[in-house]
């Protein structure tokens, strides 16, 4: 299948297929870079596919104290999920279990549209009658008592229904070392790139997965085509000198946002060449039918590598 | 195009109803149709051209050359536009009014900002009793908007006011902030006696005030709010923003005599 080579890496002629999702963003900000970290990672934790956790989340990027509504510092966070009443929920029991309860924060709106999620709204009532509402500045606020002192949050929150999951890129090596060099330097990239997250742990997969199995009613099971343990075995997509596969898997704002992601992971592998990174570029796809987004690699390949 | 201008000619001869002189009901009128709207409150008919010389302009932007304490309803129940009086206006300024922006470089009389939902209105001097208070008889003050005063205001300024912000830069007279219900408003100076009497809900900050024994004085940080207010506050005062982000304001909750959800801070 490879049918175009960068810097010795071969580059498979395929797409990754992504799907229309609905997302929002928030911005948690905290005393210290450290408290706005700490609110964010637990408000995202267990976030890693909409299959087993309703939702998928990460941290965006970081936020000087110039850049947020209170000017302190804070992250921006994005939150992915299938259907807007799905993300409802899970944006309003993370932020009563996770942002609510973390030192020192403060919530708000990540971003604006016509269409809002209730942020503020949807936690106000823990101030059992003692929560306050402010509007000021074209905004509206609550305080709600808290033991600590009082927790901010703005009222609502934006809702983008056009967001873009399941972007992916697969790094195939003849290492596992180099491998995950691969993936990491990908990830490097890609967290660069504004209104995208990568939702799990450290931003790479190792368990990517194909629909269905043997097994009733299970929805997703291990993609044995890209086992290398299973080479041979079953009808693989490897080849004989593949020895580990990492799949980054990529949710954006916008499809624009996720491609631009992507390209610039693809950059960040092919740089490394086929021995230190990774040997061959593929993506996941399901033949095209499900998902409205396709990602061809070679569209997002470096038009002109530097040698 | 440049602003439509009113020049006064003479002081009126009796208390005169402005509400018609509002950029979204001149807006489409001849110069010759406005000569001829009414003002007078009296039995004896005042016409606009037996007060004032036109300047033709966009109606969006209204000037309003002169000022005298008997222009009542200056800008009332406006929903757009600017409208700018160089002088003094007479009683209800602004009152009911839902958008726009209002300025008057001069005093304002009584019941400013009355019942107002929404709009800016910006008074250079000082402003009269109940500021931002209900109409008599009226249940609720003002619902919204932004009230700015860089002098004084009267007694009762933000009676039941119920959401919106008011900002005094100078102090107040009596019963500042009484029987609120929501809202903020902001005393730069010294508010006067009684302030938040029967307040049941709303904000009130204080330069300087003799708090009643109904007020509670409160703990715990409440810096984020009012970083969040000082922001929004800044471009336009930064005398208020200065207020609201002082690092030693006590909070006091009341009326307890009321509701007592209320908040007041104080500087120290």
């Amino acid at each position: 299948m490879p049918e175009l080579t960068i810097n010795g890496v071969a580059i498979d002629d395929t797409f990754a297929e992504a799907f229309d999702m609905r997302a929002t963003a928030i911005i948690i900000t905290a005393p210290t870079p450290a408290w706005a970290k700490e609110a964010a990672r637990s408000m995202t934790g267990f976030a890693t596919s909409i299959i087993g956790c309703g939702v998928e989340a990460g941290i965006e990027r970081f936020l000087e104290a110039d850049e947020t509504p209170d000017g302190r510092v804070g992250v921006r966070v994005l939150l992915f999920a299938g259907s807007t009443s799905e993300l409802q929920k899970q944006l309003q029991n993370r932020l009563g279990q996770c942002v609510l309860t973390a030192t020192g924060s403060a919530c708000y709106a990540g971003l604006e549209s016509a269409e809002k999620l209730k942020l503020g709204d949807a936690v106000r009532y823990f101030g059992d009658g003692w929560q306050i509402a402010k509007r000021f500045g074209g905004k509206r606020y609550w305080r709600i008592p808290v033991m600590e002192g009082e927790f901010v949050c703005e009222a609502t929150t934006g809702l983008v229904k056009t967001a873009v999951g399941g972007g992916n890129l697969l790094l195939l090596g003849k290492t596992p070392q180099a491998t995950r060099r691969a993936a990491e330097a990908a990830v490097e990239a890609m967290r660069k790139v504004a209104d995208v997250i990568l939702p799990f742990p450290g931003g790479i997969v190792r368990s990517g997965s194909k629909v269905g199995a043997k097994y009733k009613g299970m929805i997703a099971s291990t993609n044995d085509a890209y086992c290398p343990g299973l080479f041979g075995v079953v009808q693989s997509r490897l080849d004989p000198e593949i020895v580990s596969v990492l799949e980054i898997v990529i949710d954006g704002l916008s499809s624009q946002a996720v491609a631009e992601a992507m390209r610039a992971g693809m950059a960040a592998a092919l740089a490394l060449g086929p021995e230190a990174g990774a040997a061959r570029l593929s993506a996941g796809n399901y033949g095209g039918k499900l998902g409205k987004h396709h990602f061809h690699l070679k569209d997002l390949a470096p038009k002109e590598f530097p040698s | 195009m440049s602003a439509l201008r009113f020049f006064l000619r003479e002081p009126p001869p009796e208390r005169l109803d402005l509400s018609v002189l509002r950029p979204d009901r001149l807006a489409g009128l001849s110069p010759a149709s406005m000569e001829r709207l009414v003002l007078s409150t009296t039995r004896a008919t005042l016409v606009v051209a037996d007060l004032f010389r036109i300047i033709p302009g966009d109606a969006e932007r209204v000037v309003i050359e002169g000022g005298s304490e008997r222009f009542d309803g200056l800008g009332a129940g406006m929903t757009r536009g600017e409208l700018i009086l160089e002088g003094s206006a007479g009683c209800r300024a602004g009152q009911g009014m839902r958008g726009g922006r209002l300025v008057i470089r001069g005093n304002a009389g009584a019941l400013a900002a009355a019942e107002m939902r929404g709009g800016e209105l910006e008074i250079t001097g000082d402003a009269g009793d109940f500021l931002g208070a209900p109409l008599p008889g009226g249940r609720l003050g003002m619902q919204g908007g932004v009230v700015l005063v860089r002098g004084s205001a009267g007694a009762r300024a933000g009676d039941r006011q119920r959401r919106g912000l008011i900002v005094i830069e100078g102090g107040t007279g009596p019963y500042p902030a009484s029987r609120m219900l929501a809202g903020t408003l902001i005393v730069c100076g010294e508010a006067g006696a009684m302030p938040g009497y029967l307040m049941r809900r709303g904000s009130l900050f204080a330069g300087k005030a003799a708090l009643l024994p109904t007020f509670l004085p409160v703990r715990g940080d409440t810096s984020v709010f009012r970083r969040l207010l000082a922001r929004a506050l800044s471009p336009f005062s930064p005398r208020a923003a200065a207020l609201v982000s002082g690092e030693n304001l006590a909070r006091f909750l009341g009326d307890q005599a009321s509701l007592g959800k209320g908040e007041a801070f104080l500087a120290a």
